[in-house]
């Protein structure tokens, strides 16, 4: 064994060290908060340790937290929810994104760059200022309304903000990009001579993309599908500004539990169920990367 | 097989009643302003393995995709059993190809890769299952069917890319470099394997190489290719013995080329004055040239004899020079020669004898003469 120099281990150890201290502790803080009680007071919870005597720490340690989690419908409620809208975005994004990036990934060569740098362009504006563009577009005497009654289609405005749909375009709208870009990556440097080699034993082009194209491209699928799912799961902003006070999401019910009701230890326990949930799926793409990796050369 | 016997069945482009199996008219492909294939006309017959041999670029691919429907013609037409294949997609040809990175799909084991052509036709499971495994026993896979391509050896691949080729009994297989990425000794053995599995199957094979060797051991004909253009079609032994242009004498085998004069042109024989030779060469066919026209001789190594004593009278068709360079290459040895002119002249010579110690061997700086006969010289005029 060659001895470890001094810098590969300063190379190896500043990423573990960032995830340590800006993942872990936290992470670590969060979790104590929420085997906490509440209290009224600045923190708003009890310590978990407590000094009662000079040698005797009182170690507290509550899970009514998390049983309240399973007690109340309002949570199970927005975890489902969260997902279901989650997973339907996704969807959506996969829909749209797949053309997208096949398309890129087919064009001429000196196109693709321009393509991929639009698919890119509307990360130069704020997150949020384009969510709230959105509302703009959506909202009764919004752009779209206000083209449909101009033009004499509709009469009454059709009442868009403030609905699961203006959500699901805002999610959809919002991490398309995350989508397409993997999706590409894994597109492009696919071999067309398969797809040739499919022809030349007499393949139909759509059952070429079907058998050939489609399973090939599965790692990006997966990959996109985790990058939009993932962060679409905890959205707080879409369904804050576009969603209807029904939207029930896990994100918005989070924020409810830190700054209105002030309940850190319920909001804690609320953050980690939701961190547990997620840890599946990335399970899941960690996975499905291993055996990308594993796979093919 | 690399010897053709003078057999009508076996050379049916010497007989007019048979109709070629492929016909390529006036072809031509533009890719923008490249001219990939310039006016390609050809005749190749059922039964044949076609060589397409020329250098990379020269068109010989294009002009092989165009027959798998992978490009279209700019302009000229091809038929294929007769039926014209203007439009018709690559799916829809009588053709399989076998690829020169194989395109195997990764995705799917070798006994699936196998299957996929005859999926496509939606063929009964059970004749699937056993039209694959006979392929498969046929290149000697059978063992390795459930393998991945990316778990096999270079060798093994090429060879699941030609099972795949052939499990559909095309009438036409086209190959581009078949055997490009094997190392020599798998190289050989392929080549006469492809050769038997033809043979057995009767299917008609259209190779592109730029390997001179594989076209001569593989060929019933050979098209030699150049800029887009076929410059000679024929047998090996008549690309080699018989080149028409110089471009050919020096593209297949190794070749000495000197540029003359035509000094005395009869029917039956022409005799060329060349300055780098530093006398004439004797040959004894005709040549149509404009008389004291420029040519070119070409003469290929092995047709040199190489020895200490004068061969007799001359003056044509002999020369003085001394021995500069000696490679021994085992079965042969190549001499490079320096006439008196300055001119190097190239030898080869069969090592017939043992050389122990006890073998005289030629040596370096020794004056030897140089002949030939008459008939091994060839006149080209371009």
């Amino acid at each position: 064994m060659r001895p470890v120099s001094a810098g590969r281990w300063a190379v190896i150890s500043l990423p573990y060290l960032w995830l340590l201290l800006f993942f872990l502790v936290p992470f670590i803080i969060v979790f104590k908060i929420s085997l906490s009680d509440i209290r009224l007071g600045m923190p708003p919870y009890q310590p978990m340790l407590q000094w009662v005597e000079a040698q005797v720490v009182n170690i507290q340690v509550n899970l009514g937290n998390y049983a309240f989690l399973l007690e109340d419908p309002l949570y199970r409620n927005a975890y489902l929810h969260s997902i279901s809208t989650a997973a339907i975005s996704t969807l959506l994004c996969l829909l749209i994104g797949y053309p997208m990036a096949y398309g890129i990934a087919r064009t001429d060569k000196s196109w693709r760059n321009l393509l991929l740098m639009l698919v890119m362009l509307p990360f130069w504006t704020s997150f949020l200022l384009r969510v709230y563009a959105w509302i703009g577009i959506l909202k009764n005497n919004g752009l779209i309304n206000n083209l449909l009654m101009g033009m004499g289609l509709i009469d009454q405005p059709i009442v868009m903000l403030q609905t699961d749909f203006a959500v699901y375009i805002g999610i959809v709208y919002s991490y398309l990009p995350f989508m397409v870009l993997p999706l590409y990556a894994t597109l492009e440097k696919q071999d067309i001579t398969l797809l040739e080699a499919a022809a030349d034993l007499g393949c139909h082009p759509v059952r070429a993309f079907l058998t050939i194209t489609l399973p090939l491209s599965m790692p990006g699928v997966v990959a996109g599908s985790l990058l939009v799912f993932i962060p679409a799961v905890g959205e707080f902003v879409i369904p804050a500004l576009l969603g209807g006070p029904d939207t029930l999401m896990i994100g918005k019910v989070l924020w409810n539990e830190f700054f209105q009701n002030r309940d850190w230890p319920v909001a804690s326990a609320v953050a980690i169920a939701m961190l547990l949930l997620l840890v599946v799926p990335i399970m899941l793409f960690q996975l499905a990367q291993g055996r990308q990796a594993g796979g093919h050369p | 097989m690399a010897e053709t016997r003078p057999d009508k069945k076996l050379e049916p482009w010497r007989d007019r009643d048979i109709q070629p199996y492929i016909r390529i008219e006036r072809v031509t492909k533009n890719f923008g302003d490249f001219t990939a294939v310039d006016d390609v006309s050809l005749d190749i017959y059922r039964g044949e393995i076609f060589c397409l041999l020329g250098a990379s670029g020269c068109g010989k691919t294009t002009l092989l995709r165009m027959l798998a429907g992978f490009e279209q013609p700019s302009s000229g037409r091809i038929a294929i059993d007769g039926a014209d294949m203007a439009g018709i997609p690559p799916y829809r040809r009588p053709v399989n190809m076998m690829f020169q990175s194989y395109a195997l799909f990764p995705h799917m084991t070798v006994a699936q890769n196998v299957a996929f052509g005859l999926k496509q036709d939606r063929l009964p499971k059970g004749e699937i299952r056993d039209r694959v495994a006979a392929m498969l026993e046929l290149v000697k896979l059978t063992a390795l069917g459930g393998r991945k391509p990316h778990q096999l050896s270079g060798g093994q691949r090429q060879r699941v890319a030609l099972a795949r080729s052939l499990v559909k009994q095309p009438k036409l297989l086209l190959l581009d470099e078949p055997l490009g990425a094997l190392d020599r000794k798998l190289r050989e053995h392929t080549q006469f394997e492809l050769v038997n599995i033809q043979e057995k199957l009767g299917v008609t094979f259209v190779v592109v190489t730029h390997d001179q060797g594989e076209a001569m051991t593989l060929a019933s004909r050979i098209g030699v290719m150049d800029h887009g253009e076929i410059i000679q079609v024929g047998t090996p032994s008549d690309i080699y013995e018989y080149p028409t242009t110089k471009f050919v004498a020096d593209f297949v085998g190794s070749v000495n080329l000197f540029e003359g004069r035509l000094v005395e042109d009869e029917p039956d024989h022409v005799r060329v004055e060349c300055p780098e030779l530093g006398g004439c060469f004797y040959v004894d066919h005709g040549v149509s040239a404009p008389p004291a026209a420029t040519v070119w001789v070409a003469l290929r190594p092995e047709k040199v004899f190489i020895s200490r004593e004068s061969p007799g009278p001359g003056p044509d068709n002999q020369v003085p020079g001394i021995i500069k360079e000696i490679a021994y290459l085992g079965d042969l040895s190549v001499y490079l020669v320096q006439l008196p002119t300055g001119r190097m002249l190239r030898v080869t010579r069969p090592n017939v004898r043992r050389q122990d110690a006890a073998f005289d061997r030629l040596t370096w700086d020794e004056q030897v003469w140089l002949s030939w006969e008459a008939s091994s010289p060839v006149v080209v005029t371009q």
